[in-house]
């Protein structure tokens, strides 16, 4: 059966001086949690951007819903959080509710209290006395006051410490227990999306490198370390890329139990998605396949 | 009901909810129709994503533990504990009977062979 989706970019260009996204195609399924990986300047904030409809793109297709993302329409389903929080500091919660309930048809206000409570943020206090961390958990909060049926996070847990990075994991939790919603985000914290994203979408020098279901990539990637003796009897399509040392080679595979049988004496380790982004980026892997 | 998962087994996390369900059904924890958590509140409490959860029910479903009712969410199916017990016991049996031909053939005694099976059972 195939799975709806909540966004779908097909093959998705645009060209800046000295940057450029290539034939960019991903979905993101509806009721699942995507995550968008790759280094500073690999292109995450870009396609957001013109999935947005902030930038005007140069070719491809970009659906939200299944319709154009220029409809009009679409904007008011849509939540979304940047990294920096945009209200004014001399604002409250409290003011910030009245604005944005003037400018959402579908906003909350029962469900935006119930929030505030639960992630302690106080009703009076000037937004400019909040944590860094407070001020995050309140721009997720307003994206999802309007109960829109996806949200969109652009290097939102950056910067933050585990413990409020725990804390919206379990508002991200929360809000898909929905499963018309769905959830996009971009983190260069692999770890984040290790623990609860569905799919994750690893792009590089603005190409989309691998898109996957987590669990696959979690339980059958590994690391092969070995010697370079040892390293040569290893046939090159058994890994994907390889990383040499002046002690030992590490090579990424894409079957550690496969490999385990083939080659016994072999060292394998699990590898984390911190890893396999790594290995892409630095081993100099061809990209997509 | 308990639910434990370790980040650092070999085991993948899907299969460790598939296996702890299984025995909390097995020993009588859930009992037969009693309701399962939906799979998105199960990821929630364990910070995972829903689609590790989802394969775990279904291998669940598949294997005949639960039974999922579209819109209501999964169940304890009613089947036959003692059935699958058995049917467990036969495996154990013939994975038995070639550990004593080991034994036997190899001069392993009988002894050494019973206090390494208490060793494995009481781990």
């Amino acid at each position: 059966m195939a799975e709806e989706n909540s966004i779908f970019v097909h093959d998705l260009c645009k060209h800046f001086d000295g940057f450029a996204l290539n034939h960019v195609s991903f979905r993101v399924p509806k009721g699942r949690i995507v995550g968008f990986i790759g280094e500073n300047g690999a292109g995450k904030s870009t396609t957001i951007n013109l999935i947005l409809n902030e930038l005007k793109k140069d070719g491809g297709e970009i659906q939200l819903f299944g319709r154009e993302n220029t409809a009009s329409s679409v904007k008011e389903n849509i939540g979304v959080v940047f990294d920096e929080c945009n209200f004014h500091d001399v604002f409250t919660a409290l003011d910030i509710e009245k604005v944005l309930s003037g400018v959402y048809k579908s906003w909350d206000g029962n469900l935006y209290r119930q929030y505030l409570e639960k992630f302690q943020i106080p009703l009076k206090k000037p937004i400019g006395a909040f944590s860094k961390g407070m001020k995050m958990k309140l721009s997720i909060i307003c994206a999802m006051a309007h109960k829109p049926k996806l949200l969109i996070l652009d290097e939102a847990t950056t910067g933050l410490d585990p413990v409020v990075r725990d804390e919206i994991l379990d508002l991200f939790l929360e809000f898909i227990q929905d499963e018309d919603c769905s959830i996009f985000f971009s983190s260069h914290i692999t770890s984040d999306i290790q623990k609860i994203a569905d799919y994750v979408i690893l792009i590089h020098q603005g190409k989309i490198v691998f898109e996957e279901q987590k669990d696959d990539l979690i339980n059958h990637y590994g690391i092969a370390k070995c010697g370079k003796e040892k390293f040569a009897s290893i046939s090159p399509e058994d890994y994907i890329v390889h990383r040499e040392g002046s002690l030992s080679i590490e090579c990424l595979v894409r079957d550690k139990e496969a490999m385990r049988r083939k080659y016994a004496d072999i060292v394998i380790d699990h590898a984390t998605l911190e890893d396999i982004m790594l290995f892409y980026i630095k081993g100099g892997a061809t990209c997509g396949d | 009901m308990e639910i434990i998962i370790s980040n650092s087994s070999d085991k993948p996390i899907y299969e460790q909810i598939c296996i702890q369900i299984k025995s909390l059904i097995m020993d009588g924890t859930l009992a037969v129709g009693e309701a399962l958590p939906s799979m998105r509140a199960l990821a929630k409490d364990l910070h995972l994503s829903v689609i590790t959860v989802q394969r775990a029910y279904e291998d669940l479903t598949r294997d005949g533990f639960i039974e999922t009712v579209s819109g209501k969410g999964s169940f304890v199916a009613a089947q036959n504990r003692e059935f699958i017990q058995e049917e467990q016991l036969r495996i154990a049996e013939a994975l038995l009977q070639q550990a004593a031909e080991i034994g036997r053939t190899h001069g392993i005694s009988y002894e050494r062979l019973s206090s390494i099976l208490q060793l494995f059972y009481e781990e």
